[in-house]
């Protein structure tokens, strides 16, 4: 767990006492690293129908200590570029973050997304990715890997999960990475980076959700530990949609370790040829980018590339 | 103040322009704004507006469009946009989202039929569909009418007392791509008569506050209560706001509603928008020939003036409504806010009209067969299609 900044009151962390998320929700690790990384600084959350307004609970009490919009599924990219086109109009610094589940990024937001990231609005987008419709029980998404048993797949997916990083880097946009809740240094740096520049920037969380993946609560950030060192979630950056940096390369974790801690994963279990092939290929992209169109040096900003 | 030639897009684009240049010494103004047709003009002249302290967005679809607009309001900013037909359909779930937020955004709806089959002429079924989203409805009968009620509406929205969205309509073509003489008004006069924008629920940076969760039933039940009381109190507002822009502007803008003729008539037409113009003309004709017509335009839709509806049509024993929209398996919109406004009042014949559906001509010749019909008439029957009544 973080550290929570002694000057700031309590009330004012991004996560208050009394959220409603359950017991080894990823949110939980994720929106208190945020916090940390963002500091004194008090952002704007915009966050679609899912999970992330529930953690609020009910009126008149809310677990964000930060201003918060409820949009509607699909509107979170479109709000916050109408929050962002004032508050920059009125020389307001605070930065606007989305917070927005696979549900609201994958699928039904996907075209807003895209929008306002062609557009290259002045939002930080956070995307927990717990690879299922987690508020209405855990049905089928465009980021279910393949093989995994959701309500709506009961034998499994058979498709393989949506490349979201390589469509965002394909608009271009300043910044877009991966963020680990397993890997916190990492975490905290990538979001002060995001905050440091201008215009859209996309963060990917893989976000455990014990309650879908059927997985110990006790056993999240684990997960995330194991998805990372088994190449299924890789931890990397592209700068200006161009400039790849690996993070963390892969050790020779087998997935099945992983796999074998969530009952999702019931119809595969040790036999995880359909993930490891969706590693290998993945794997092989990466490379070739990050070996063809190398971000600088690790540990300072990318090269600057103009936006074409 | 000038007097200018102007299509209806571009009245619509001029007045929503001033009316956010005003906000510029406040939290400025923003749009999002998406094209259809027939009102693809009010963006593009929105597009191309300088603004001092403001933005429009162009997003990817009307949901958008909206999202953007809420986002706006809910940062302090006064906001606007327009769509029409399928462009409204797709906006809908937004539409609900800022009234139910409280946002005073202001939308022009350009009517036009929704298709399928396509069909981009003018029917009032787009904006009709909307009348539970908790918005404020007017319709417009002219271009000087459009620009007045552009501005009326935001001093209506804006007001502590009502602080709901609103919708301005006006007929696709008909309206939006004809031209009218217009007087428009100064940037100093717009200023005067419209205050700057405060969102009271605003989201304060550095101030933590959670809109729109969750609430329970009891909430929900009294948070759509305090709706409908601000919905009581808009026509109070509305004329306390048309006093004062008849002592800026030097004229009178509509109120609720326009009535012609209504004093002693026996007989009642109502119409909204430009229809409700060439029924006025048909009244007249027949006002000359000694029968004892009369005629209302209907302007403020929601909430609905059940109270002047009723004064207005006072003592007439009967009413016919021309409708151009249409609900299947029911009938005309306007028809169905009537019969309720009536029930349990007089013994009064109201006898409804499918008029102009997909945009068909409503000629004199079409109102005097109307007229005709309910002259003969004796009881209410169903609702009657345009054909039935040549």
């Amino acid at each position: 767990m973080s550290a929570m900044t002694p000057s700031k009151p309590y009330r004012n962390h991004l996560l208050r006492p009394g959220n409603t998320n359950c017991a080894g929700c990823g949110m939980s690790v994720g929106l208190q690293f945020l916090d940390e990384a963002l500091g004194d600084e008090m952002p704007v959350l915009v966050i679609p129908s899912s999970c992330g307004i529930v953690t609020a609970g009910a009126f008149p009490t809310s677990g964000y200590g930060a201003p918060t919009a409820a949009t509607t599924f699909a509107s979170s990219p479109a709000v916050a570029s109408g929050i962002s086109a004032v508050t920059n109009m009125n020389d307001i610094d605070n930065p606007v973050i989305c917070w927005a589940g696979d549900g609201g990024t994958y699928d039904i937001g996907m075209a807003t997304l895209s929008a306002a990231a062609e557009r290259n609005e002045d939002i930080i987008y956070i995307c927990y990715d717990n690879e299922i419709y987690g508020n209405t029980g855990g049905q089928r998404s465009g980021a279910t890997p393949i093989g995994s048993v959701t309500s709506t797949t009961p034998q499994g997916k058979s498709e393989r999960k949506k490349d979201i990083m390589s469509i965002m880097a394909a608009h271009r946009i300043p910044y877009a990475a991966t963020l680990s809740i397993g890997h916190r240094k990492d975490f905290l740096r990538k979001v002060r980076y995001a905050r440091s520049v201008k215009g859209f920037r996309f963060l990917l969380m893989l976000s455990p959700c014990p309650t879908g993946w059927k997985s110990e609560p006790d056993q999240s950030t684990e997960l995330i530990e194991l998805a990372v060192r088994s190449g299924l979630f890789p931890l990397y950056e592209i700068f200006d949609g161009r400039r790849y940096r690996i993070n963390f390369r892969p050790d020779d974790t087998d997935v099945s370790t992983y796999t074998k801690q969530q009952r999702r994963f019931r119809k595969v279990w040790g036999d995880t040829g359909d993930l490891q092939a969706f590693i290998d290929a993945q794997w092989q992209y990466l490379d070739g980018m990050a070996t063809v169109f190398p971000a600088k040096e690790p540990g300072t900003p990318g090269t600057k590339v103009e936006r074409l | 103040m000038s007097r200018m030639l102007a299509t209806g897009d571009h009245v619509a684009g001029h007045a929503l322009a001033m009316a956010g240049e005003a906000n510029r010494d406040a939290r400025g103004c923003c749009a999002g704004a998406y094209p259809i047709t027939p009102q693809t003009e009010i963006i593009e002249y929105l597009s191309a507006y300088n603004f001092t302290k403001g933005r429009i967005v162009l997003v990817e679809s009307e949901h958008s469009a909206m999202g953007v607009c809420m986002g706006a309001a809910l940062a302090g900013g006064r906001t606007f946009t327009a769509s029409s037909s399928n462009g409204l359909a797709y906006m809908t779930e937004n539409i609900f989202a800022a009234g139910f937020y409280r946002l005073p955004t202001v939308m022009l709806a350009v009517n036009r039929t929704l298709g399928p089959p396509w069909n981009i002429w003018v029917d009032q079924g787009d904006s009709l569909m909307m009348r539970d989203a908790a918005w404020l409805q007017f319709y417009c009968d002219s271009h000087q009418d459009l620009f007045d009620t552009v501005l009326m509406s935001f001093r209506v929205a804006e007001d502590p007392r009502v602080m709901l969205p609103v919708i301005v309509a006006l007929d696709g073509f008909v309206t939006s791509h004809t031209q009218m003489v217009v007087d428009f008004p100064t940037q100093e006069q717009v200023d005067n008569f419209l205050p700057p924008c405060v969102v009271p629920h605003h989201l304060k940076h550095n101030h933590p506050t959670t809109m729109g969760g969750m609430t329970f039933p009891n909430e929900t039940e009294h948070h759509r209560f305090e709706i409908q009381q601000s919905m009581e109190n808009v026509i109070t507002v509305l004329e306390e706001a048309r006093d004062e822009f008849e002592e800026i502007f030097g004229r009178r803008p509509a109120g609720v509603m326009e009535t012609f003729e209504t004093g002693d008539a026996d007989m009642i037409l109502v119409a909204c928008n430009t229809m409700a113009r060439t029924l006025r003309n048909v009244v007249r004709e027949r006002r000359a020939k000694g029968e004892k017509i009369g005629m209302i335009r209907t302007k403020l839709f929601r909430p609905f003036p059940r109270r002047e509806l009723l004064q207005a049509i006072g003592g007439a024993a009967k009413v016919g409504v021309l409708d151009r929209n249409h609900s299947p398996g029911s009938g005309g919109i306007f028809w169905q806010e009537i019969a309720t406004t009536l029930q349990g009042g007089p013994d009064i014949l109201l006898q409804d009209y499918l008029v102009g559906l997909g945009g068909g001509d409503v000629t004199p010749e079409n109102i005097n067969a109307i007229i005709d019909d309910l002259q003969r008439r004796e009881t209410a029957s169903d609702p009657q299609w345009k054909d039935t009544t040549k």
